[in-house]
């Protein structure tokens, strides 16, 4: 192991705490469940600081990538060359959001997670875990250890869903493991082809990127491995057809892992086909991404049209992230800077408000055991902060102005109609569609008669209500003042191969 | 030049394996958890001298073995299965037999044999050390000889290994009739005189003799079917014996005998190992998914994970020396860490069935509240086989798969891929049982043997490194791999047709 530079110890220290919750977590008794409490607390903590400062410290004007840190790993060995496989974490205008997305719902999902009393020495060790594995993958240039990250945030998944889940939780947690695995061996293959075809002997994303783009990895190859990246992380990034594990697995999700599945692990897929997609194949991805369009605008039509139907919360949610995150793929597919940026701002936007939305879907079930949207109504009179923290949860979601929902969407739809406005049409019209199946809850479940079976419900808890402030917080300060995300990602943006103005 | 002393090492565990005999027949009264430390410390003992072989120029003895660093790879890790495979016989043993000596001698002399089918440059003293290997392997599965299970699965095993050797001596002597030798270099500058015109029927009839006689020995598909009999009916620690030991041995031969003797007709043998390699796994991970028994499961999960071995021997055949070491290097470390991972399982089923006697899977139900920390190490093993980061399999199977990438490779190794993705079902499946349900009524925590729980612990630890820091081992892995591809220069031209 060679250690090359290091001005990256602000990256690397975010990689490391939920690593080291983990381990110091492991070393706890398992019966001191106060102490586990503490312990995840404090490290859900750091890593919101540490994310904070990684966005805030990155530099607006300076280079495109900052903060590296290298630790070559393997090197002149067999097939590697020099840097063969390297520790090496960095952030660019991209990653810094992202990061700053899953300190703020990380944070989040510990506090929330403090009620649970089933074996959470376990459950937090899993969830940081998984955290590492999403932290990893932000920050890694590495394709070995891109690809470790993000096989690493997908395998906690099936034990924190199968042990501490509800509602068909079994089936659930297999489907959506099975699926999300299916897609990384898309991707497996896709690095396998890319490494050989390249034969550079490294993994170096920065050297495999300009490999991509003068044209050493063939405009035929490009062609034919972009798709293969694109459906395996786009299974994560609940690109329609494979979106069918979102819904059943965050049905059958506890609260937390909701929260970060839909707020931080769905946008890996995202964020890996801005990276191994368009970074690393600009040839293929100029080529397919009219197709990337289709399946976008048909994923958010469609998620929108099914949200209408459910009357279950988590599948009213499940169904809503797959539209939201049709518009990601809408954005990206635009390949201009408005759209991308859209795109990104999406990310972040969406995170949010679905971890929000999830941690007040889960302090109602906590109480009602049911998440049937006929059997509520007037829950207005019993829960009135948990109502406005739904509401606003709601109304980011359908795209209110002064909400972070706004400015992604409008993004977006900007880049969409600069390219392909028939699809920026039909896009609005799915838009509208989320109005719709958000008013009918609203509807339904807050006001309307009161049912007085609910007349013992709680609101939100002290640490509920925390929570749900710093996701609020996120959501209006984007809606209001995006600039400091919109410099961010369009520096990296701009950069990317392809893009036009 | 004879000298005696490249064979050091050997000499200890053979000497060692006599001692552990001797002791038990003037002592029949001695414990047979003191034998299976004895043996086990022998087993150190010989892994130790080995360690003063790492690095040594190669030197054959009179052309029959050859001591290089592969040799010495194949030493430290046959000595390692060999010291791991005795310490989970301890309990077990002493729980069901009264004679334990000639078990654990035999273990000794099952590892010498593997290190004589690594070291061997010629035909007939592979094969000798292949059945040497075989004979001890009868006998060790059939040692509880008053369980049926135990005895069919030897007279399962005699009588289809005798099939296949058989089917071995046949294509040696074929190739010996078109080659005039016996010696690996001897048979390479053979084929390579002979006349290249045309495909020689003969020559492809050997190759095939020779490659369903090895395959049977690492139980590939279709010479597979003898492996879930006998998985089941062993001793415990002989079903980790076999699929780690006699699954390294034989490839430690292939490798060998493929790389040195067979690398110039490459084009008759190549296609047929891909299609072994796909065929092996895919049957492999189908079979496996419906197996209600451990042991078969691991019996068919071990298949496929032959499967995707034997793409790197493939991928030597299309390849030129540079690919042959990079698929090699990449072979020798994802078998370490398979074999870790390995022995980390069957410790922990050995440490659970001494207290229960129960190898199905239902059985584990409820693992994790009963004995969390034997549920832990159970499930690491079966990720690392299932190839998820952190642990082994993930890190050794990317190496070994990105070393064996070749374009005509591509579907095979595309195919690995989606079997591995296969196998994560099944395994999730025994996750599923550890985890998600309630122990089994009646079923209470109980204390395991401390040693087996340091062993577990430990092992479980080397799966880690091994996911996570893979530099050494690959290292390692490819100065072992370098001396089967140093004298090949008059051979390469007619690799590539």
């Amino acid at each position: 192991m060679t250690f090359d530079e290091g001005q990256g110890y602000a990256v690397l220290a975010t990689l490391a705490a939920p690593l080291l919750a983990a381990l110091i977590l492991v070393f706890i008794p398992g019966t001191q469940k106060m102490a586990v409490r503490y312990v995840a607390a404090f490290f859900g903590a750091v890593m919101l600081g540490l994310s904070i400062y990684v966005f805030v410290a990155y530099q607006v004007d300076g280079e495109q990538i900052q903060m590296s840190l290298k630790w070559v790993w393997v090197e002149n060995t067999a097939f590697l060359g020099k840097d063969g496989i390297v520790l090496n974490l960095a952030v660019d205008g991209i990653s810094a959001p992202m990061a700053l997305l899953t300190g703020v719902v990380a944070f989040a999902g510990t506090i929330t997670s403090w009620k649970i009393n089933y074996r959470n020495k376990d459950f937090f060790i899993l969830y940081f875990i998984l955290l590492a594995g999403v932290y990893g993958t932000f920050f890694s240039f590495d394709l070995f250890f891109w690809f470790f990250f993000y096989e690493l945030a997908v395998m906690p998944l099936y034990l924190l869903i199968g042990v501490w889940g509800s509602t068909r939780k079994e089936y659930g947690a297999m489907k959506l493991t099975l699926m999300l695995v299916g897609g990384s061996v898309l991707i497996w293959i896709g690095i396998f082809a890319v490494f050989n075809e390249a034969n550079l002997g490294t993994f170096d994303m920065q050297r495999l990127f300009a490999a991509g783009n003068d044209g050493t990895l063939s405009p035929t190859f490009q062609k034919v491995f972009f798709p293969m990246f694109v459906v395996g992380c786009g299974v994560l990034a609940a690109l329609w057809p494979f979106h069918t594990w979102s819904p059943d697995g965050h049905m059958s999700a506890p609260t937390a892992v909701s929260m970060v599945h839909a707020g931080v692990l769905m946008k890996l897929g995202a964020f890996g086909i801005i990276r191994l997609g368009i970074q690393m194949l600009p040839v293929g991805a100029e080529f397919w991404m009219p197709g990337l369009m289709v399946l976008g605008v048909t994923g958010a039509v469609y998620g929108a049209t099914a949200a209408l139907t459910q009357r279950d919360f988590k599948l009213i949610s499940g169904y809503s992230s797959v539209s939201h995150m049709g518009y990601v793929l809408m954005g990206l597919a635009t390949m201009n800077q408005i759209g991308i940026t859209g795109a990104v701002l999406q990310m972040f936007s969406h995170g949010v408000m679905t971890a929000l939305v999830f941690l007040m879907i889960g302090a109602l079930y906590d109480q009602a055991h049911t998440r049937d949207m006929k059997d509520f109504g007037g829950i207005a009179k019993v829960m009135p902060m948990w109502v406005v923290f739904y509401a606003i949860a709601g109304l980011a979601n359908v795209g209110l102005p002064g909400l972070s929902g706004f400015t992604a969407e409008f993004h977006i739809f900007v880049g969409t109609f600069q390219t392909y406005p028939v699809f920026g049409a039909l896009a609005i019209f799915a838009a509208a569609l989320a109005a719709t199946y958000m008013l009918r809850m609203f509807s339904m479940v807050f006001f309307g008669p009161f049912n007085p079976r609910w007349k013992d419900l709680k609101d939100l808890t002290p640490l509920e209500a925390m929570a749900g402030a710093l996701l609020i917080a996120s959501i209006v300060v984007m809606g209001v003042w995006w600039a400091p995300f919109t410099d961010r990602i369009g520096t990296t943006v701009a950069a990317l191969p392809g893009v036009v103005g | 030049m004879r000298d005696y002393a490249l064979f050091v090492p050997e000499y200890i565990a053979a000497g060692w394996a006599v001692l552990v005999i001797a002791i038990e027949l003037f002592w029949p009264k001695v414990r047979k958890d003191t034998l299976a430390y004895v043996t086990a410390a022998g087993a150190l003992a010989w892994a130790v001298s080995a360690l003063f072989y790492i690095g040594n120029e190669p030197e054959s003895f009179q052309g029959l073995i050859q001591s290089d660093n592969f040799t010495t790879y194949f030493r430290l890790l046959a000595a390692g299965i060999v010291a791991a495979v005795s310490i989970m016989s301890a309990n077990y043993l002493r729980d069901r037999t009264k004679t334990a000596g000639e078990y654990f001698g035999l273990l000794l002399v099952a590892g010498c044999a593997t290190v004589y089918m690594a070291a061997a440059t010629e035909l007939i003293t592979a094969y000798i050390s292949l059945e040497l290997l075989s004979f001890c392997l009868y006998i060790l599965v059939g040692y509880l000889k008053r369980d049926n299970l135990s005895s069919e699965a030897a007279l399962k095993y005699i009588l289809l290994g005798a099939f296949s050797s058989a089917m071995l001596l046949y294509g040696m002597s074929l190739l010996y009739g078109i080659a005039g030798s016996t010696s690996y270099e001897g048979i390479s500058q053979g084929l390579a005189a002979r006349d290249q015109g045309g495909t020689d029927a003969g020559i492809v009839v050997a190759f095939m003799l020779i490659l369903a006689g090895v395959g049977f020995k690492v139980s590939a598909a279709p010479f597979h079917m003898w492996a879930p009999d006998a998985y089941q009916g062993a001793p415990l620690p002989i079903t980790a014996l076999l699929s780690t030991l006699s699954k390294a041995a034989g490839f430690a031969l292939i490798l060998r005998l493929f790389s040195l003797a067979f690398v110039v007709d490459a084009v008759e043998w190549r296609w047929a190992f891909a299609t072994l390699a796909a065929v092996t796994m895919t049957a492999g991970n189908l079979l496996a998914l419906q197996q209600k028994n451990l042991k078969r499961l691991v019996a068919y999960s071990s298949i496929g994970q032959v499967g995707y071995m034997l793409v790197t021997i493939a991928a030597i055949g299309y390849g030129d020396a540079t690919v042959g070491v990079n698929a090699t290097s990449g072979l020798l470390v994802h078998i370490v860490g398979y074999v870790v991972s390995t022995l980390a399982l069957f410790t922990a089923l050995t440490a659970y069935y001494n207290k229960t006697g129960d190898d199905t899977i239902v059985g584990l139900r409820g693992l994790a509240e009963t004995q969390p920390f034997l549920a832990v190490v159970i499930t690491a093993s079966f990720f690392s086989f299932a190839g998820l980061p952190f642990f082994a399999g993930f890190t050794t199977k990317l190496l070994m798969f990105q070393g064996a990438t070749t374009d005509e490779l591509l579907w095979v190794i595309g195919l690995a891929v989606l079997n591995s993705f296969i196998s994560l079902y099944y395994y999730l499946m025994i996750v599923r049982q550890m985890y998600l349900f309630d122990p089994i009524p009646g079923m209470v925590r109980f204390r395991i043997n401390p040693v087996m729980w340091v062993m577990s612990a430990g092992l479980m630890l080397g799966v880690l490194l091994i996911g996570i820091y893979p530099g050494p081992a690959f290292k390692a892995a490819e100065n072992a791999a370098k001396p089967l591809f140093q004298q090949a220069e008059p051979g390469v031209a007619a690799r590539q047709p």
